[in-house]
């Protein structure tokens, strides 16, 4: 097993670190025909899952009134960067429930910055 | 044609050209060491013996085995494996550096054990509907006509032991070559620590 690991370590990238909740900006490389140009997506961190190497997080947005949910493999090389934009307060792992919310009830709180000691 | 023995450690995921994620199969395939020489004059056909997974431990070599390892002047090793190459001497090292990234293989080992199984898992019998009144579920069904042929035909699927049997996957392709190590695409037969030969058909 402790190979896989070494194996798996080798391909892993160093992000910046987010939770479920944060609204992050995700820059992906798109290759169209010979060129590579930057995407963007922009939405909720409404799920992370998987461990590893293999670890995926899902991020949604509603986009002129249509839900989009995109995923997207943790440690891929298309994607360019992720920047945090906010960090949100939840209390649960899995945002699903927000899929049927409209309005005030699919907001997310702001999580509180932590006084620097 | 080059091949080593190799242990199978299990399945990850990397990610290729583009982006793109690749089902990786990695073997541990430490270096063997040619035992024998065996000869067109000698033996009526040339080919070399090769021993694999070194054992550390004196000790838990047998006498006849022992017998080998002294006469060669070798390591003592776990697997002996013909190979039907020429061109090494007793004492040669045959490592993962035969391979090389892109070359397509093949690969053999024991299949995992599934028991004793049905005709459906073990022969993809369709088997009969699951509900409805039905008490033809998972049974075989009819096993022949009757006084034509008065018998049942050969090779005939019928329920039995499934798995533990030598399996080869041909064209597998080699993602990376690493010290020691080799990565395959896609599934290899057996559990993990089986141990498997890999091949590259010249």
């Amino acid at each position: 097993m402790d190979m896989i690991k070494v194996v798996e370590e080798g391909y892993k990238r160093e992000l910046p670190p987010f939770n479920i909740g944060d609204t992050v900006k995700v820059f992906t490389k798109v290759v169209e025909g010979d060129k590579e140009r930057i995407q963007l997506f922009e939405g909720v961190v409404i799920a992370r899952k998987g461990g590893g190497i293999r670890e995926t997080f899902m991020v949604r947005k509603v986009s002129f009134g249509i839900g989009v949910e995109r995923i997207f493999p943790l440690h891929s090389p298309s994607i360019d960067r992720i920047n945090v934009i906010r960090r949100g307060s939840v209390k649960r792992a899995k945002l699903y429930y927000i899929r049927t919310k409209k309005g005030k009830g699919a907001k997310i709180k702001e999580q509180e910055r932590r006084t620097p000691a | 044609m080059t091949a080593i023995l190799g242990k199978k450690l299990g399945m990850t995921q990397i990610f290729g050209e583009g982006g793109r994620m690749i089902p990786v199969t990695v073997i541990e395939a430490q270096p063997g060491c040619v035992v024998e020489v065996k000869t067109l004059k000698k033996h009526g056909y040339e080919a070399v013996r090769v021993g694999f997974f070194e054992v550390r431990k004196e000790k838990k070599v047998n006498k006849p085995s022992a017998g080998i390892f002294k006469k060669a002047g070798t390591k003592p090793y776990k697997v002996l494996k013909e190979l039907q190459t020429s061109g090494l001497k007793v004492g040669d090292l045959v490592t993962v550096e035969g391979f090389s990234k892109g070359d397509m293989v093949s690969v053999s080992g024991i299949s995992k054990g599934k028991g004793f199984q049905g005709v459906m898992k073990r022969h993809n019998f369709k088997g009969g509907p699951g509900s409805h009144g039905s008490m033809f579920n998972r049974a075989p069904g009819s096993i022949g006509a009757s006084s034509y042929p008065s018998r049942v035909w050969k090779n005939q699927g019928m329920p039995g032991h499934m798995g533990s049997e030598n399996v080869t996957v041909k064209n597998l392709k080699v993602v990376d070559v690493r010290e020691n190590l080799l990565l395959i695409r896609g599934a290899v037969p057996g559990a993990k620590n089986t141990v498997i030969e890999i091949r590259k058909e010249s």
